[in-house]
Order: structure tokens, then C-alpha cells, then sequence
């Protein structure tokens, strides 16, 4: 556990102090109550009072639906291919119980860990945890070793194959360098959700839910809440930000 | 001048040993040749993909770098537990220890997507990773076998052997334990995550080690036109059988323990029975060849033509390619076999979920992996030239000591 | 040992010579080029806007190290200021014909680390031309219909 209960509790606190005064503030229109809690200004940097995380609701994913995935080839310039060396930072997975025979879609990515694997095992530290719980890649120290590849137990990452050219200016990517979903750290840190959330809702399936999971009035907190959810492979304790809901 | 160089040779044959020479160095050139392309091109041109990320060159680096501190052990028997006919073999032991490790190392480094980035796996430690454990361990290994290499061979600083001959059994162990722990660690992969796979390592880095420090050995004696001591033979290869012996012990209760206790039955079901060349890998290669076939020539009865006493040339040669085969099984099938990410389903995707990973390595990771078994090969044709690394036998002690020992 | 160095010494003398000559050749070779084609300072483009975000000189010197300070703190904190972005750089310095920072020696960068014999990797991974998207812009009030809502607010 890298926190303790009175951290936690600390921040609960924190949190019902600055609640207060936003909700003092606020009892105007909606949009500046989620323009003051999500949006933070640029050299405020990731906080820990923040989790980023989602929750996928498996019977609201539309099969054969690929939404997702062409959102998040669209908005981190991935090229969409699907070779065995090609780079996949979220895809559709297709599961069907061998006993019952119910079959099941849903999108699998990084599942931004709060015990990641991949940050552990990376031996220069390149893999690494932002305050608000979103794990990326440091490309700036990896050398390409594959170790965080070999641990992470959700095939979430992808190794970078050939050189790349016209990147988009806000996602950084090139040859020789381990990769993978990020939560649109870009867009989340403008107060936006990532694409494939974007995607979803304007499709109609609203599948995904992202938001911050220690905040108990964000969407995704009271949806967790009030569902059952699990986390994929529970049993290696990752404490994963993605969670799962009707599988 | 060469004929100054060639020390401890009855012939100097110095065409011969530049033939070699030339040979190391072109399968070197060719591993350079590799690096250069890869650097240049990606990995797009290797067989390795994002389901199987370490290949054949991880292969070859993980033999020679277990193999690295397995053929120290000789220098232990000799430092550490005091045997004369191991303590004169402990300079061509710790030689060959370095060689093997940079040999293995090199094949990491040049394998890596950012070479050029070295200076910085070499100053960003992350504590929490066993890789970077590993990287201080194999450092450290260069230095204090080295010392210990300099205290063996001049007489002056006699008095540190013992120190550093401890020092560096203590390390190479922490060493082979932290190498089996890169694989033992991986929790989320059936074909790893078992606390034997430490040991195991270490254990197969015994027979690796003296198997190719038998090889070694063996060649030595046969450039020189000189036979190894019966008594030597005879004590060698009974120690790399009971290695052998040891390994094959460990393979069976690694894999009893993943049937009934970690109950990892389908990657069993896939290594032993229907994994298609990692069935036949393991089988042919890592059991047949590479265990039961060495016991059986190292312990058959033979002429007592002292000669022809052992296969103590061709049967630890079995035990190197049992060795590559086992690293091919634990490496590469590790991998092929599909990650479980839910139980009792079938799973399908475009990623290759819920599919045994194929793998076909290119021409330029076999240039890579056997560039590492060339490094070690140049490295330890040119030390057993310049230096006196010809094991020095005191036949009289030996027959005397022979009851005790 | 003396003995054994003896060997050593005899074995190295040539290798080291003939080390020591391509060294030396390889020293004199390389700067007669330079000093034949005369010193050639950069032609650099003006950049857009009407001056840099520090003086010319502070960013002849340090710019790597404003860059790579920036770079840590957005990567690593989350810190989204322009200042010192890689970003910012690109979309002033990018080349009229170009429209990009590393596309051709003239450019920018380029032409500038030919010159000092710099070679930064940033191109691996980053973007060499400007994007198309408002450069770090917080979010505002309105920015998306689909921010996950807070609290009863939507």
C-alpha cells in the first residue's frame, strides 16, 4: 500500500473543505462547478488528491464496435495497423464463457495500475506513476529493454518497431521505445477525456466512464459506487484505475 | 614476437590461432553488422514482436551470462572449498567467467531499442526493479572477479584470494539468483512466476558453467597435444553429472509444482504435451540431449585407454545445447504461451490475445546471439594465449592428495 | 608478473602505435575540412512573434537545459506551462518552406547543430512541424459536452 489511512483521510478532509467552498460558489450554472474542479492551471502540475480512472460497463459495449480504437489511433497518431509489430494502445477483446457460451466485447488498455508491474520492473525508472495515478513511459530514459513488456499482465504495452515521422505535436513517439495508453494525459490535463471515452459517448454506447476516483461526487465514483465492478486479473492486487462491470 | 606471446604452448602454431582469430572476429563483425542495421532500420526486421519481446538474443545472452557464473564455480571449489586440482583451474575459471558475461552482455546491449541511451541504464537505477539489480550484480562481477583474477595470478597477493575467491562465490550466487529472478518475478505470466526459478538457475548455471569449462578445457589439452590427468577427468566429470543430475531434479519439481500447486495445468499442458517446437524443444533438446543423454555418456564405461576415459569433450558439448534449448523453452515459449487475462474464457482480439505467439527469428538476431558466444570465444582465444591460463597440474600432490580429495 | 607484463608490453607496442597513428590522423583530418570550407555561421530564419521567450544568448547556451527542466516537469508532474516547450519551439522556429523545424538543413535546428556538430534525438519521437490544435490551451468552461459531469451540475 504506498498510502496510508491518514493520508487518505487527510485528503478526504481537504476535500470537503475545498467542496464546500466550491459548492458556495457554485450554486450558479453547472458548467462552472466542473470548469472548478477539473481544470487546473498549467504550472499546478498532477496532484494526488486526484485518481484518474474508469469504468467499463461490458453489456453497454456495442460488439463489433471499434469506436475506441480508431478514436485513439486518431488522436495519438498510431497508425492502426494490426501486425504483430505494430503498436495497439487499447483494442477490442472478444470473450466467451467456455461453459456458458455468453458472449462478451470490451475494450482493454493500460489499466493504470496503483501497484503497476511495469514501474517496478523497469530498471531506469522510464515506466513510471504521475501523482494522479496515470502511468506512462519516460521516452526520454527507456532504453528499450521490454522488461515492463513482459510483466505487464494485460498486454497493455506495444514496442515501437521502425522510425516514425509526423508525430502528433502533443504525443511524442519514436523507434525503439516501449508505449501505451496514456488516458489521453494531453487531453485529461486540458479537463478533457480521453478519446476512446469521447468516442464512446458520441456513439451512443457511453460504455466507458472516466473521471476521478477520489472524488466522491464524480461520475465515475458514484458509478462505482452504486455497481458491482471487478478489476481484471484482481488477483495480482494491482489496485487497477480501470475497472470492469458485467463480466 | 609471437613466438614470445604463445606462453605455456609446446607448439606456437600461430596460424592456427589467427585462423581462429579471424573466425571469432567474423561472427563478431557479422553481430556488429546487425546492431548497425537494427539501429538504423528497428526491430520491424527481427522475428521479435509485441507478444514475443524477447527472442533469440535474449537466449543466447541469458545462456552465456548464467554460464558466466557457473564456470566460476571451479575457482570456488578451488578458493572457497579448498581443492587443489580446482584451485589450479581457477584463473582459466575466472577468465572464462568474465569472457562468458561479456559475451551475454553484449548481446543485451546490442539488442536493445536504445543503445544509445546505455549511459543512462547505467545512472538510473530504479531499486525497485530486479534489473536493475541484475545490472549492478554483472558490474560488479567484472571487478571483483577481475581482482580476484589478479590475486591468483601474482603470487605477491596470495594472501587475498581467500577474501576475494568468498567475495566472488557469494556474488556470482546473488547473481544467478537475481537472473532467475527477472523470469521468477514476472507474476503475471503463467510460465514464470515461481519462486524456483531462482534456485533452478542457479543450479543450472553449475552445469552450464562446468560444461563449457570442460569444453574449454579439453581444447586446451588437445592444442597442446598434452591428455588431462585421468584423476582430473574422472573428478570433473562426475561433478558436471551430479550438475546434470541436479538440473533435471529441478526441471521435474518446477513443473510437478506448476501441475498440482500452482495449478498452471494449461502452460504445462503446453510445454509438455501440445506446444508443437517448445514440446519438442524441451523434450529433445533440454531432457534428451541436453540431461539424460550427457548422464548416460558421462557415466558409461569406456576403454581404459586413459584417452578415451570420458566424453568429457562430447558430453559437456550436450549440456551447452540442452543449456541454449532450456533458455529457448523458459524465453521464448515463456512468452507464446497466451497471457490468462480471464479465466474460463475464450478470448480473441487484434492484438493476439487468447493465441500461441508465433515466433520465426531473422537472420539478424542469429547474428546477434551467436556475435555474444564470438565475443567470448575471441576474448578467451587471445587470453589463453597471452596468458598462462594452462591449468598447472603438481602431479605429485595430486597422487598423493588423490584418496583425500 | 614483471614477466608477465614483459609479454604484454611486447604484445601492445605495435597495436598501440598504430592506435595512437589513427588517432592522430583521425584529429588532423576531421578540422582541415572545416577550415577549408571557412567558417560558415548558420543562415537562421527569423522566428515568428517578436522576440523568444528568453534572450538570444541565454537560449544559445541553455536552451537544452530549459528544455530538458521543461520536459521532466511535464512529463513527470504534469506541469503544462509554454514557456519552455519543446512545442513553442516548433511553432515559431518552423521553416517557411519547410514548415518544419528539422525537415532540411536550413531548417532551424538543423542548420544550427550542423554548425556546433550537436546531435539531439528529440526528432525521434517529437513532431518537427507545429499542430494543428491551440497550443496548451486550459480547458474552458464549455470545452467539451462530454466531460464526465460533477456533482449534480449537467
Amino acid at each position: 500500500m504506498s498510502e496510508s489511512m491518514n493520508t487518505k483521510l487527510e485528503d478526504r478532509r481537504e476535500f470537503l473543505k475545498t467542496g464546500a467552498v466550491v459548492a458556495g460558489v457554485t450554486l450558479g450554472p453547472g458548467v462552472l462547478l466542473y470548469s472548478v474542479a477539473h481544470s487546473r492551471a498549467p504550472e499546478e502540475g498532477a496532484s494526488g488528491k486526484q485518481r484518474w480512472g474508469m469504468l467499463i460497463d461490458t453489456t453497454k459495449c456495442g460488439d463489433g464496435c471499434n469506436d475506441c480504437v480508431t478514436a485513439c489511433n486518431t488522436e495519438n497518431g498510431l497508425s492502426g495497423h494490426t501486425g504483430p509489430q505494430d503498436s495497439q494502445w487499447i483494442r477490442k477483446v472478444d470473450i466467451r464463457d467456455l461453459r456458458t457460451g455468453y458472449v462478451q466485447s470490451l475494450p482493454m488498455m493500460c489499466q493504470h495500475c496503483e501497484n503497476a508491474p511495469c514501474v517496478d520492473v523497469c530498471p531506469t525508472g522510464a515506466s513510471m506513476k504521475r501523482a494522479d495515478g496515470i502511468v506512462l513511459v519516460d521516452r526520454h530514459s527507456c532504453i528499450g529493454c521490454r522488461y515492463c513488456m513482459m510483466a505487464c499482465p494485460y498486454k497493455a504495452r506495444s514496442f515501437v518497431h521502425e522510425p516514425l515521422t509526423d508525430q502528433n505535436p502533443e504525443v511524442p513517439r519514436g523507434k525503439g521505445c516501449v508505449e501505451s495508453c496514456t488516458f489521453c494525459v494531453q487531453r485529461v490535463d486540458r479537463g478533457e477525456s480521453p478519446a476512446c471515452v469521447e468516442a464512446c459517448e458520441a456513439k451512443g454506447h457511453k460504455a466507458m466512464i472516466f473521471g476521478d476516483l477520489k472524488d466522491p461526487e464524480s461520475e465515475v465514483s458514484k458509478a462505482l459506487k452504486s455497481t458491482d465492478s471487478v478489476e481484471v486479473r484482481a488477483d495480482l492486487a494491482l489496485n487497477t484505475g480501470v475497472r470492469y462491470q458485467g463480466i | 614476437m609471437a613466438q614470445q606471446l604463445c606462453i605455456n604452448q609446446g607448439t606456437c602454431r600461430t596460424g592456427q590461432f589467427i585462423a581462429l582469430l579471424a573466425l571469432g572476429g567474423l561472427v563478431v563483425l557479422g553481430a556488429m553488422y546487425a546492431f548497425f542495421t537494427l539501429e538504423h532500420h528497428g526491430h520491424i526486421l527481427t522475428g521479435m514482436n509485441n507478444q514475443i519481446v524477447w527472442g533469440l538474443p535474449h537466449v543466447f545472452a541469458v545462456f552465456l551470462i548464467v554460464a558466466a557464473s557457473g564456470a566460476l564455480n571451479v575457482a570456488s571449489i578451488g578458493s572457497v572449498f579448498g581443492k587443489q586440482v580446482y584451485k589450479s583451474r581457477a584463473p582459466l575459471s575466472g577468465m572464462l567467467a568474465l569472457a562468458l558475461l561479456a559475451g551475454g552482455l553484449a548481446v543485451l546491449v546490442l539488442d536493445l531499442g536504445r543503445p544509445d541511451r546505455l549511459i543512462v541504464a547505467m545512472t538510473h537505477y530504479n531499486f525497485h526493479s530486479i534489473f536493475a539489480w541484475n545490472m549492478i550484480f554483472y558490474n560488479g562481477f567484472f571487478v571483483i572477479v577481475g581482482l580476484y583474477l589478479v590475486t591468483l595470478m601474482d603470487r605477491r597477493l596470495k594472501g587475498w584470494t581467500k577474501p576475494l575467491g568468498y567475495t566472488a562465490f557469494f556474488w556470482r550466487l546473488s547473481l544467478t539468483t537475481a537472473t532467475g529472478s527477472i523470469f521468477g518475478f514476472l507474476v503475471a505470466r503463467a510460465g514464470y512466476n515461481s519462486a524456483l526459478m531462482a534456485p533452478m538457475f542457479v543450479i543450472m548455471s553449475f552445469a552450464y558453467g562446468l560444461a563449457v569449462f570442460m569444453v574449454v578445457q579439453s581444447s586446451m589439452y588437445r592444442w597442446n597435444g598434452m591428455i588431462l590427468d585421468e584423476g582430473v577427468r574422472r573428478r570433473m566429470k562426475n561433478l558436471l553429472a551430479v550438475f546434470v543430475g541436479a538440473s533435471l531434479y529441478f526441471t521435474i519439481v518446477f513443473h510437478l509444482t506448476n501441475l498440482y500447486f500452482a495449478k498452471q495445468w494449461e502452460f504445462e499442458r503446453f510445454i509438455l504435451l501440445d506446444g508443437g517446437i517448445y514440446t519438442t524443444v524441451f523434450w529433445v533438446g533440454q531432457v534428451i540431449l541436453g540431461g539424460i543423454v550427457p548422464l548416460i555418456l558421462l557415466y558409461l564405461p569406456r576403454s581404459q585407454d586413459a584417452q578415451k576415459m570420458c566424453f568429457c569433450f562430447l558430453a559437456p558439448l550436450l549440456v551447452i545445447l540442452g543449456g541454449v534449448a532450456q533458455m529457448y523453452v523458459t524465453i521464448v515459449g515463456g512468452q507464446a504461451f497466451p497471457l490468462v487475462m480471464f479465466p474460463g474464457h475464450e478470448v480473441q482480439s487484434s492484438f493476439y490475445d487468447g493465441v500461441v505467439h508465433a515466433y520465426n527469428p531473422s537472420i539478424y538476431e542469429w547474428l546477434l546471439g551467436m556475435g555474444g558466444v564470438g565475443v567470448t570465444f575471441v576474448l578467451t582465444v587471445v587470453a589463453v594465449r597471452v596468458f598462462k591460463f594452462m591449468p598447472q597440474d603438481d602431479f605429485k600432490t595430486l597422487q598423493s592428495r588423490r584418496g583425500t580429495d | 608478473m614483471a614477466k608477465l607484463a614483459g609479454y604484454l608490453r611486447a604484445g601492445l607496442r605495435p597495436g598501440l602505435r598504430f592506435i595512437v597513428f589513427l588517432g592522430a590522423s583521425a584529429l588532423l583530418a576531421v578540422p582541415s575540412f572545416e577550415a577549408a570550407a571557412g567558417v560558415n555561421l548558420p543562415k537562421l530564419e527569423k522566428g515568428k512573434g517578436e522576440k523568444c521567450v528568453e534572450d538570444t544568448a541565454t537560449m544559445r547556451r541553455n536552451h537544452m537545459d530549459l528544455l530538458k527542466h521543461h520536459r521532466d516537469d511535464t512529463l513527470r508532474r504534469g506541469i503544462r506551462t509554454t514557456q519552455h516547450s519543446l512545442k513553442g519551439c516548433v511553432e515559431c522556429h518552423a521553416g517557411s518552406k519547410t514548415g518544419s523545424v528539422a525537415s532540411s538543413k536550413e531548417d532551424f535546428c538543423v542548420a544550427c547543430h550542423l554548425y556546433t556538430g550537436a546531435k539531439p534525438d528529440c526528432w525521434d519521437c517529437h513532431a518537427t512541424k507545429p499542430g494543428k490544435r491551440p497550443v496548451n490551451q486550459a480547458a474552458q468552461p464549455t470545452a467539451s459536452p462530454l466531460m464526465p459531469s460533477h456533482g449534480g451540475s449537467q
